[in-house]
């Protein structure tokens, strides 16, 4: 338990160091902090939510099994084929 | 353009905006490891001050590249939610393995070797910059298993009650993590990693050259560069032939696609460019055999016998096979006749492999755009081959000590940053427009394992990311060009 506890804060004491210590690094550690905004807590929230989300398996396989078995049309699979 | 078209092309700008920052991360760990490892062999302070330089740009390379890859799984679950479903766990447990992988050993060995020069013991520090590149390494290992599967469906059974892919065993497992499709993209896309860090070590010293600035620096980085972008080349080749008999084993149409081979034979010429071939040396590449037989994509849609003397059916008749699948699926999934239901799964099961064939409407669906796969063979391998070159012509005269005569090399490699960059991108083109129209091979086409999406949502993402993308990766060049013009702290600028 107490090597456990050693090995937690030198990694604690390791990050606050190297931070406060930084100097070219900290425009990054702004930059990745904005993109995990960006990411996060804009995109995800507003952009992508899952298709799926609130279904229970039972409807999700029912879903996807219409899908299937339904006919398909594939006039859309090649647009890009020369 | 409609929802299919919008959704592909926006997995596949965020796909090669990730691309950009992987293989240099890959190559980038191992030049700085392999200096570091100098470091501490020689004792010499001099390979400390590179390896951190080094270290520096990787930090940069890494900290914009950070969380690219987790766009891909929220396009997963809005826009190929039909697709995520249908994987099942055998897409979630590689990717959770590997989130959860890179999280803790990029968490923990990431902070010592950035953070740690002054805390821990050299060794230590070593161990922990030789464990960042592995466990980057071992995470794309876990990602081409994901990938690998999708282009070669093993160790799956299609279980019609949930309407998954599921592994039934542990055997299962062992067969999806072996799948000789991921081996061989693994060893290809880890090893043109390589290739990317070392021509970007060698461009960047030869900058230095250039300007007269860290002479001694820069020749040895230099040679560093060279040397793991020269291994990285052979060892491209060695898993690019591999790649190549597997797809002309599991993805026949791929290769014929690279290929613009409308008709096969035995002993198949290769087409170098259109008009120049080299006779046999398609069938040797594709077989390993002289006169082996490679099909064509007239041969594939008319059904043909393959060197082991299996037939394989017309896609028209795997379409049939493939609606035979499909309906049983249907009276599986509606009936509670039992009698009828095990009717239905024995149709299923003997028809399975062609289900998604059920889904075409005529047997040219199942062609790839063959003009764009064809060209980005070709950019790919020329590309790598001029590289390749631009390598060994560094090694012969840092060896000669040319380097200060040959401008025009030291010119060529740094052109060779971008070019390094445009060859990893047309191999995925490659890998990825040439297994179109498939999501999974045979199993599951685009149209299909897309959800029900206005275009118009799929639009306004597409270009939000697009906005977003070109923005960071402003910051990251500017950033990197920054670093580099202040140049590492080794010696004096003169020197």
């Amino acid at each position: 338990m107490a090597k456990a506890g050693g090995i937690l804060s030198f990694f604690v004491s390791l990050y606050r160091d190297g931070f406060r210590n930084m100097t070219w690094g900290k425009p990054l550690v702004w930059l990745i902090l904005l993109k995990l905004i960006i990411l996060f807590g804009i995109l995800r929230v507003f952009f992508f939510k899952p298709a799926m989300k609130g279904l229970t398996d039972e409807q999700k396989s029912e879903k996807v099994g219409n899908v299937l078995t339904q006919p398909h049309h594939t006039d859309t699979l090649n647009l890009l084929t020369d | 353009m409609d929802v299919v078209i919008w959704s592909r092309i926006q997995f596949a700008m965020t796909a090669a905006y990730h691309w950009l920052f992987v293989p240099l991360t890959l190559g980038l760990a191992l030049v700085m490891a392999v200096m570091e490892t100098l470091y501490v062999v020689k004792k010499d302070e001099f390979w400390k001050k590179t390896a951190q330089f080094w270290i520096k740009l990787f930090a940069i390379n890494f900290a914009v590249g950070i969380a690219t890859g987790i766009i891909l799984e929220f396009e997963f679950g809005t826009n190929w939610s039909n697709y995520s479903w249908f994987v099942g766990d055998m897409f979630g447990a590689p990717l959770a393995i590997e989130g959860i992988l890179a999280f803790f050993m990029e968490a923990t060995f990431f902070a010592v070797m950035f953070f740690g020069w002054n805390k821990v013991s050299p060794k230590f520090h070593l161990a922990s910059t030789w464990l960042t590149g592995i466990g980057a390494t071992i995470s794309a290992y876990w990602i081409l298993v994901a990938n690998g599967w999708m282009q070669n469906p093993v160790g799956t059974t299609f279980n019609p009650e949930t309407v998954r892919s599921e592994m039934a065993s542990a055997a299962a497992f062992w067969e999806v993590i072996s799948n000789p499709v991921a081996v061989s993209k693994f060893c290809h896309s880890v090893t043109s990693g390589w290739v990317t860090g070392g021509i970007f070590v060698v461009g960047v010293s030869a900058w230095y050259l250039l300007k007269k600035r860290h002479v001694e620096f820069a020749k040895k980085s230099m040679l560093i560069g060279a040397i793991v972008g020269l291994v990285g080349s052979g060892a491209v080749m060695l898993s690019g032939d591999s790649s190549g008999v597997h797809a002309a084993e599991f993805q026949p149409m791929k290769l014929a696609a690279a290929e613009g081979l409308r008709d096969g034979g035995n002993g198949a010429a290769f087409t170098i460019v259109p008009g120049i071939q080299v006779p046999h040396m398609l069938s040797l590449l594709a077989t390993h055999d002289w006169n082996g037989y490679v099909p064509g994509i007239n041969d594939i849609l008319n059904g043909y016998t393959d060197n082991d003397g299996n037939v394989i059916p017309s896609v028209e008749e795997k379409m049939i096979m493939g609606r035979k699948a499909l309906d049983a699926l249907a009276v599986y999934r509606q009936t509670d006749d039992p009698v009828l239901k095990a009717e239905a799964k024995e149709i299923l099961d003997a028809n399975v492999q062609y289900m998604g064939y059920g889904h075409l409407s005529k047997p040219e669906d199942v062609v790839p755009p063959v003009g764009i796969v064809f060209w980005a063979f070709r950019l790919m391998i020329g590309l790598g081959m001029l590289i390749a070159l631009v390598l060994l012509l560094c090694l012969f005269a840092l060896w000669k000590d040319k380097l200060g005569k040959w401008t025009w090399l030291l010119w060529a490699a740094i052109i060779c940053i971008p070019l390094v960059y445009i060859c990893g991108q047309s191999g995925w083109v490659v890998a990825e427009v040439g297994r179109q129209p498939w999501t999974i091979q045979g199993l599951l086409p685009v149209n299909v394992a897309i959800s029900s999406l206005s275009a118009g949502a799929v639009k306004t993402t597409f270009f939000i990311f697009l906005a977003v993308f070109a923005l960071f990766l402003a910051i990251e060049i500017r950033i990197m060009i920054r670093a580099i013009g202040k140049g590492p702290d080794v010696e004096p600028q003169n020197s």
